[in-house]
């Protein structure tokens, strides 16, 4: 505490009598209160929108990002397999440079059946490969991995890998894309089950196997 | 010269006058310090405040070029390294500023925590330095997204789905965590913003409180064994001590913190030149999936725990443990205020320290390389060791070609190369059978996927006749008792009945009939 600045009952205040402070002050401590609580309205009202431009990111309705894109002629897709394709993020803005690429496996079942798997692990988000001799997709963070029809086949997934809708126009594959795929922000998969197999199957291998 | 020293006086005096800083804070370093805490041990809290100093100087340097955008984050790293005069040594700086850093801070909580100096009246002292930890924890975390490659791409990515999974608010958390639907540059804006504005602001305020706080408790005295910490007598005890044996904390125990605070200077500084700056690794382009994503050095323990994790646990664990281990770490002197502080009578701490760091230890070890990750090469680049392919037969030999062509050295060993993912191969028909082998590889369990739809009758053929070599150095093969027993019994059987049909009218392998 600075010398010049007194403590109360070191101020030459102090010699009034309790009525002449009360008098003295009463006013004045109304204003202020007063002051207070005008800038308790303004804080509030400036906040409003302040917070609002904060939380922006999160109040979009999750059924609204995305739109449909095409990532190819369906020709490029043989049947029988699984390849890679690449799509501009139909949500991205003007900043987001090479990160607005996004990459899918497309599996061709038949002539009009495809599946087209996100890139990104159903455990943490990391980019999965496809191996088509083994015809397993694997992850490299923490060895997911994925059955050729995307379902969960060992590792630290929880579920299988994340799909996109897709249709036929014309002779181009067009998926619907939006949000990165999480276990929250699916990429347009809610009509598949959130858990694809239950825990782990039993282990048969050491015991009774020959039933 | 006395006429110059007088105006130097006055020239003091006008300054302090207006100013009136110097004289409290002169007194504040000479304030009179117990004679014990003068040691080596204590130097750690003022190393890391002088390491935070550095970050802040190499980091408003590094702003001077770096571009926080996602279109340019990546270039302007890679200028920085390769156009600018010594922009490659204060990225280093920074990066290995950032590493000593956390190893100070988490020594300097280790030391308050085992000479129990986080007890009373220290306690908020404590709360606040915890609070500092997870700062600095923050710093670097974001401080590996602003370098701005795969491995903070995908890092983002795995932030992304571990704040997926909490319940009910996961999707706006994502939206928030990355400022839109996708990992772009919104997301690279607001973790700069972070970096550079939010946490450094909190830290360096938390920093003045902290040392506010040591200031005035003063530094606590050396742990004696035996001489227990009471509220009612603390205080006039550290008074007394002090009054006896006090003596300036400056200079006579700050030269020690300067020396120590010098060398680490020095340390970051070697290693800095030496071993350069971190990265800035591949382009962030997700369409680029030849990549293993890595956290830096002081995250890799969660990455391992991550990995061991069984899926049912990861939700819980991963939202309900670090808030555990928080509350744990903030709430402890409310808990333990009082009593023993000396190491050699708190066993319990001194186990804590040591599980946590041999846990964490371990998992960091892991973090390197990763053994549950399989090698995604490892098929087309380890060949078939030439030992394990003499004096076979060619069904063996087309058995490893199998082996090598459905990629199973992606997760298994042999002869030491190879993914550590599934156990090493080299003598498995000394664990299982060919019956277990055969149901192993085509319907999977234990971690290992089914390979049936991947497998023809003939491959699989081929390849459990090679794996049947693989007996080490030539063990016994593995066998099935209850066949031979059964086996035994059968010929028994047919020794006393003389019947030519098995159990339950099956005719018995191997026998004409």
């Amino acid at each position: 505490m600075s010398e010049f600045l007194k403590y109360p009952g070191e101020s030459k205040n102090d010699i009034l009598s309790p009525e002449g402070k009360a008098e003295a002050h009463t006013r004045r401590v109304f204003l202020f209160k007063m002051a207070v609580g005008l800038n308790a309205v303004v804080g509030a009202v400036l906040a409003v929108p302040l917070i609002g431009y904060l939380l922006g990111p999160a109040s979009k309705k999750k059924s609204n990002v995305g739109s449909w894109i095409s990532i190819g002629d369906v020709g490029e897709f043989p049947v029988g397999q699984t390849r890679l394709a690449e799509f501009r993020s139909p949500v991205a803005t003007f900043d987001d440079g090479e990160t607005a690429k996004v990459s899918c496996w497309v599996r061709r079942i038949s002539e009009q059946t495809f599946q087209v798997f996100a890139i990104n692990c159903a455990h943490l988000g990391c980019p999965v490969r496809w191996f088509s001799e083994s015809k397993l997709f694997l992850c490299p963070c923490h060895g997911g991995a994925y059955y050729e029809d995307g379902s969960r086949a060992s590792g630290p997934p929880e579920r299988g890998l994340f799909e996109y809708r897709y249709k036929i126009a014309g002779s181009s594959l067009v998926i619907h894309a939006g949000d990165m795929p999480t276990l929250a922000t699916q990429a347009s998969c809610k009509d598949k089950p959130l858990v694809q197999i239950g825990p782990a199957a039993v282990e048969t291998r050491s015991t009774t196997w020959e039933g | 010269m006395g006429r110059l020293k007088e105006q130097g006086i006055a020239a003091y005096q006008w300054l302090e006058h207006r100013l009136g800083l110097i004289q409290p804070i002169k007194a504040a370093a000479e304030h009179p310090t117990p004679s014990n805490n003068a040691s080596w041990w204590y130097v750690f809290g003022s190393a890391a405040t002088v390491l935070l100093i550095l970050q802040v100087m190499t980091g408003i340097l590094l702003a001077l070029i770096y571009s926080p955008s996602a279109n340019e984050a990546w270039s302007s790293l890679n200028f920085l390294n390769h156009n600018i005069a010594l922009g490659w040594y204060v990225r280093a700086l920074h990066g290995w500023g950032s590493d000593f850093m956390i190893a100070i801070v988490l020594i300097h909580m280790v030391q308050v925590f085992l000479f129990g100096s986080y007890k009373f009246p220290r306690e908020l002292t404590w709360i606040v330095g915890v609070v500092l930890l997870l700062l600095t924890l923050g710093m670097a975390f974001t401080g590996q997204v602003m370098r701005f490659d795969q491995d903070a791409y995908w890092g983002l990515g795995i932030g992304a789905s571990i704040s997926s999974r909490v319940p009910f608010i996961g999707a706006q958390l994502v939206h928030l965590v990355l400022g839109g639907p996708i990992i772009g540059g919104a997301t690279l804006s607001r973790f700069f913003t972070l970096h550079v504005f939010v946490i450094p602001g909190l830290l360096l305020a938390g920093v003045g409180l902290h040392v506010w706080m040591v200031l005035r408790h003063g530094v606590s005295d050396w742990p004696m064994p035996g001489r227990l910490v009471r509220k009612s007598t603390y205080e006039r005890e550290y008074h007394e001590l002090t009054e006896k044996t006090g003596m300036p904390f400056v200079p006579d125990a700050a030269w020690k913190d300067a020396v120590f605070a010098a060398a680490i200077l020095f340390s970051v500084m070697a290693c800095a030149f030496f071993f350069g700056p971190f990265g800035p690794g591949g382009q962030p382009d997700p369409t680029i999936i030849q990549t293993a994503p890595k956290p830096d050095f002081f995250f890799l323990w969660i990455y391992a725990v991550l990995a061991f994790l069984p899926p049912a646990l990861e939700t819980p664990v991963l939202l309900i443990v670090p808030v555990l281990a928080i509350a744990g770490m903030l709430l402890l002197p409310l808990i333990a205020g009082e009593g023993e502080r000396h190491w050699a009578r708190r066993p319990v701490a001194v186990l804590s320290v040591s599980v946590i760091a041999v846990s964490l230890g371990i998992f960091t070890r892991l973090g390197t390389y990763t053994p549950w990750s399989p090698v995604m090469d490892a098929w087309s680049s380890d060949a078939v060791p030439v030992k394990y392919m003499q004096g076979r037969t060619p069904l063996e030999r087309q058995g490893a070609m199998v082996l090598q062509d459905k990629q199973c050295r992606d997760c298994h060993e042999l002869d030491g190369a190879g993914g550590q993912r599934g156990p090493a191969l080299d003598s498995v028909a000394t664990r299982l059978t060919e019956d277990q082998i055969v149901r192993q590889v085509l319907q999977g369990g234990g971690n290992m996927p089914a390979y049936g739809n991947a497998l023809n009758p003939s491959e699989t053929k081929a390849l459990v006749s090679f794996l049947m070599t693989l007996r080490g150095n030539d063990l016994q093969p593995a066998m099935d008792a209850s066949r031979e027993l059964t086996r035994s019994s059968e010929m028994q059987e047919q020794k006393s009945q003389g019947d030519t049909l098995g159990p339950k009218g099956t005719p018995i392998p191997g026998q004409k009939q």
